[in-house]
């Protein structure tokens, strides 16, 4: 439990942290949102509305420690200021719109890529030797190619040559979202070329790290001690050499997790997925400040869960850490 | 009674540059109920021996040759060599069990002591109720000196000697015929590695299992065997009881592994030593491979291999020996 509370109190730190440099960075640069609106209106624009502006995106001229105060008593509201891109619709709800999305889709297909990719390793480190290793060279090339490259050419063979699937959006144009069957399918059958995507080119780096760690544990005395006591090889492979195999690699599925919230951006941007890949790519193109900004709050706070969610696995799996 | 028939058995290791020979043309008889040490410097093939006997070698070790025969209590011989892969789970543990070298690593770090003890009865006595289990589980620790309710802590939670106990406790759990132990003792303090010793002697007594305990520590098994074996370069160069290889040792290998530590009673003796170091087995010395070490070697003994044949007291493969034991 001591383990469990230094642990949060850490994560409590690091949050702190990443909120302050939230706050500072934009107000260390030059110019603010407001000025760049105003530019890119050509500046035909009422003085009286740029000060509306300013407040609106809430601008103040008070000193910093009062602004900081504000921005935290903000945050706490959930209030990330207004969208340049969206003017003038809130961060906040662009991103609680386009959340969902990049959560179901990258969220779903790496859970899917860790279970199949780990699985594949613990086989292919007990099974070495056999026509399993032939997988090896496949998955090293794997896990050289890059997001897109996979992605732009499932679309080229699925969804432009044969048209199995469709390459953009997330739901048909002809389904009204709801909680409808023919929503729900709209929804899947959109998913599946970015998900293969994902769990495709996500999956070599699962099965190699899974199987080169299992391979070091396989030679354990406590697994051959295992086979010595006449367990079923299935037992030996999953309870005593997987099981410990594992440990190493929570940690590289929290962080993958964690990156979940950030999205994809290249395998959403290839099928225009309207998920938080495809928002960040817009703020960056728009110099939207405030949108780019809670995005990156979003993801920093995602992958601290997602690191205190590791630690909540490790102390489960691991009998060491509670000490 | 012999409960297993070791006979000429040879392992080798297949590399790149050919084969070593780990183990060559070994035959070893354990008798129902004894200790037979294993005794032997670092690479001479106890453990591979050991490791062959379980069938638990992996490649690149491969058995080439010889047959290893178990004489079970209620029924015929057989070659645990020939098992088949279902037979082979079934012999395991229950008529054969292994005490790994360090407790430290053969038990499983995130499972408690309890479990590794249920699941060998699960999987050998599937009809067993979970309360008779956990019975067992209990009286066996107990029995090893472990608390009971240390059956729900994990390895990393027991001294070096608790986790030795719980191995052996383990082992027991079947109540096997044939413990193999692999160094046991080598990682644990002098006091403990006594507690263990007697330990292992009380419970042969209880139980009557046979124990092959292996080390290179001759002096702790002069006090623990019945008969004793010592190895060199993957041969047995000498068999005969712990007391008749103490009195007169009838290889020159034998007397300087007895040469090598001091004693704490009786006369002063000369600490001999074995001049060199243990051979490289990729290249054997020829005719007999302990001969470039030996303090009493002949001109033959650089041509002519030296066979395991009967001496004064239990066998002895020198030339020295073939009529006569020369050393006293």
């Amino acid at each position: 439990m001591r383990f469990l509370a230094r642990r949060l109190g850490f994560y409590l730190l690091t949050a702190w942290a990443a909120v302050t440099l939230n706050f500072l960075i934009p107000r260390l640069m030059p110019g603010d949102p407001v000025e760049l609106l105003v530019a890119r209106m050509k500046d035909n624009v009422d003085p009286a509305a740029i000060e509306a502006m300013r407040r609106a995106f809430g601008l103040s001229d008070a000193g910093l420690w009062q602004q900081y105060l504000d921005y935290l008593g903000n945050l706490a509201h959930g209030e990330l200021g207004r969208s340049i891109t969206f003017f003038p619709t809130e961060v906040s709800s662009v991103i609680a719109g386009s959340l969902p999305w990049t959560v179901g889709l990258v969220g779903v297909a790496t859970v899917i890529s860790y279970l199949i990719g780990t699985s594949l390793g613990v086989l292919m480190a007990w099974k070495r030797g056999t026509w399993l290793d032939g997988v090896l060279p496949a998955a090293t090339f794997m896990h050289a190619v890059p997001y897109f490259w996979v992605a732009l050419a499932l679309v080229f063979v699925f969804g432009v040559t044969l048209q199995w699937f469709p390459v953009s959006r997330a739901y048909g144009l002809d389904v009204t979202a709801g909680l409808t069957g023919e929503f729900a399918g709209s929804v899947l059958y959109h998913a599946v070329l970015p998900g293969v995507t994902i769990v495709v080119a996500s999956m070599a780096d699962r099965i190699l790290g899974m199987r080169n760690v299992m391979v070091t544990t396989l030679g354990e005395d406590y697994v051959v001690m295992a086979e010595a006591k006449g367990l079923t090889s299935r037992r030996v492979m999953w309870a005593y050499a997987a099981r410990n195999a594992i440990l190493p690699n929570i940690t590289s599925f929290a962080l993958s997790l964690g990156f979940v919230v950030g999205g994809s951006v290249l395998t959403e941007i290839v099928f225009s997925y309207p998920g938080i890949g495809s928002m960040l790519l817009k703020g960056v193109e728009n110099e939207d400040f405030p949108l780019m900004q809670g995005i990156f709050l979003v993801i920093s706070l995602a992958v601290l869960v997602a690191n205190f969610l590791a630690d909540l696995a490790y102390l489960i799996l691991d009998p060491r850490t509670k000490q | 009674m012999n409960v297993l028939e070791i006979r000429d058995l040879s392992v080798d290791y297949l590399s790149g540059s050919g084969a070593v020979h780990a183990v060559a043309d070994v035959s070893l008889d354990l008798r129902r109920g004894e200790i037979l040490g294993l005794a032997g410097e670092s690479g001479s093939g106890k453990s591979t021996l050991a490791n062959a006997v379980a069938r638990l070698l992996r490649p690149p070790a491969a058995i080439t040759g010889g047959s290893v025969v178990h004489h079970r209590r209620d029924g015929g011989p057989v070659d645990v060599l020939k098992l088949g892969r279902k037979e082979l789970r079934a012999f395991r543990w229950k008529e054969l069990a292994v005490v790994f070298q360090s407790a430290m690593n053969a038990l499983n770090p995130v499972s408690t002591v309890g479990a590794q003890i249920d699941d060998v009865l699960r999987v050998h006595a599937p009809d067993m109720p979970r309360k008779e289990r956990t019975e067992r589980t209990v009286e066996l620790l107990q029995r090893v000196g472990i608390s009971a309710d240390r059956r729900r802590g994990y390895p990393h939670e027991l001294s070096g000697g608790m986790r030795q106990r719980a191995a052996i406790a383990i082992a027991l759990a079947l109540n096997p015929e044939i413990i193999i132990m692999d160094e046991p003792t080598t990682a644990l303090d002098v006091v403990v590695q006594r507690e263990i010793l007697h330990e292992i002697k009380a419970l042969r007594q209880e139980y009557g299992f046979a124990v092959v305990f292996i080390t290179h520590d001759l002096s702790l098994l002069m006090e623990i065997s019945d008969r004793i074996a010592i190895m060199y370069a993957g041969r047995v160069v000498e068999t005969g009881s712990a007391k008749a290889l103490h009195r007169s040792p009838s290889h020159p290998y034998t007397l300087g592994l007895l040469r090598s530590f001091p004693r704490l009673h009786g006369p002063r003796e000369e600490l001999l030593g074995i001049p060199g170091t243990p051979p490289d087995l990729r290249s054997l010395p020829s005719g007999c491979a302990f001969h470039p070490r030996c303090r009493f070697a002949v001109e033959e003994c650089s041509a002519r291999r030296p066979a395991l044949l009967p001496g004064v007291e239990g066998q002895v493969a020198c030339l020295l020996n073939d009529d006569k034991g020369v050393l006293r």
